[in-house]
């Protein structure tokens, strides 16, 4: 509130308290906590639907790259990936703040988890993308050369 | 001596009792168990993550998830995690409709605690089922 453009009427009385809330940005995080939230119910069972066929054909390697292999099931596994992973990022945001009291570390302990968070994401992402793009290796054949 | 400390605001006030002091009650354990098992699913997707990146890396490297996955504490840490993810998702639902102002009174929660519960067990158990029952 130090700063001098605080203080001209270009700013209306609301626009002044936005966002000095004790969390800044509520209403932003609860909504896209409930929309991860709706989106995840779904995709949710259908990871683990999918698992379970997996797991029934025995779930070895190839089962898995011809799983990928269809578009469908990449795309779903993506969107799963972004719905969980964003929703888990709230989720564990909000435990940071409720039990990390130290002003210090508290920045600190957000930005790992959201870095960890979105790390975790883009490995498990790049992973769906090379198995579902995955070009089956035939061994190339040796030209002698005369 | 030591005098107990004064807070700069006020008087002295009673700090809150913790966790233990308090008679367990249903909506208190749904909300304790929703965000164990939210902090748990956290900590399982790490699995999925390892899945998935040994599967890109080429069967050698998925070998290795495989044999976790299917030795007795994988299949151990997949179990609980199925039944952290049901909870999770039953719990969840439950917000979902109390977001909306309805069954926000305490016997509506204990109905749907035992709601939650039981078909969060059942979910887990069935999925099992017919995992061992198909593999």
């Amino acid at each position: 509130m130090a700063q001098k453009w605080e203080a001209t009427p270009f700013k209306g009385d609301i626009a002044r308290a936005r966002g000095l809330g004790s969390t800044h940005a509520g209403v932003h995080h609860w909504m896209h906590q409930k929309l991860t939230a709706l989106a995840n119910i779904p995709l949710v069972l259908w990871a683990v639907w999918s698992v379970v066929s997996l797991a029934a054909v025995g779930a070895d390697h190839a089962s898995i790259q011809g799983f990928f292999a269809q578009p469908a099931h990449a795309i779903l596994m993506l969107l799963f990936l972004a719905s969980v992973f964003y929703h888990m990022a709230l989720g564990l945001q909000v435990v940071i703040e409720d039990y990390v009291h130290c002003e210090k570390t508290k920045p600190l302990f957000l930005m790992g988890m959201k870095l960890g968070c979105a790390a975790l994401f883009v490995a498990a992402a790049y992973s769906v993308l090379k198995l579902s793009m995955a070009v089956v290796v035939v061994p190339a054949v040796v030209v002698a050369q005369p | 001596m030591s005098s107990p400390q004064t807070p700069i605001n006020g008087p002295l006030r009673p700090l809150s009792p913790h966790l233990q002091i308090w008679k367990w009650s249903m909506n208190m354990a749904l909300s304790i168990f929703h965000r164990a098992s939210g902090i748990a699913l956290s900590v399982g997707t790490l699995m999925l993550v390892w899945m998935l990146v040994a599967a890109a890396g080429g069967s050698e490297s998925y070998q290795g998830f495989h044999d976790f996955a299917v030795s007795w504490f994988g299949q151990l840490c997949l179990f609980g995690w199925t039944g952290a993810l049901f909870f999770h998702i039953c719990s969840g639902v439950r917000h979902l409709i109390m977001d909306t102002g309805r069954m926000i009174t305490i016997p509506a929660a204990e109905k749907a605690g035992m709601v939650i519960f039981i078909v969060s067990i059942a979910l887990t158990l069935g999925t099992w089922g017919c995992l061992k029952f198909f593999y």
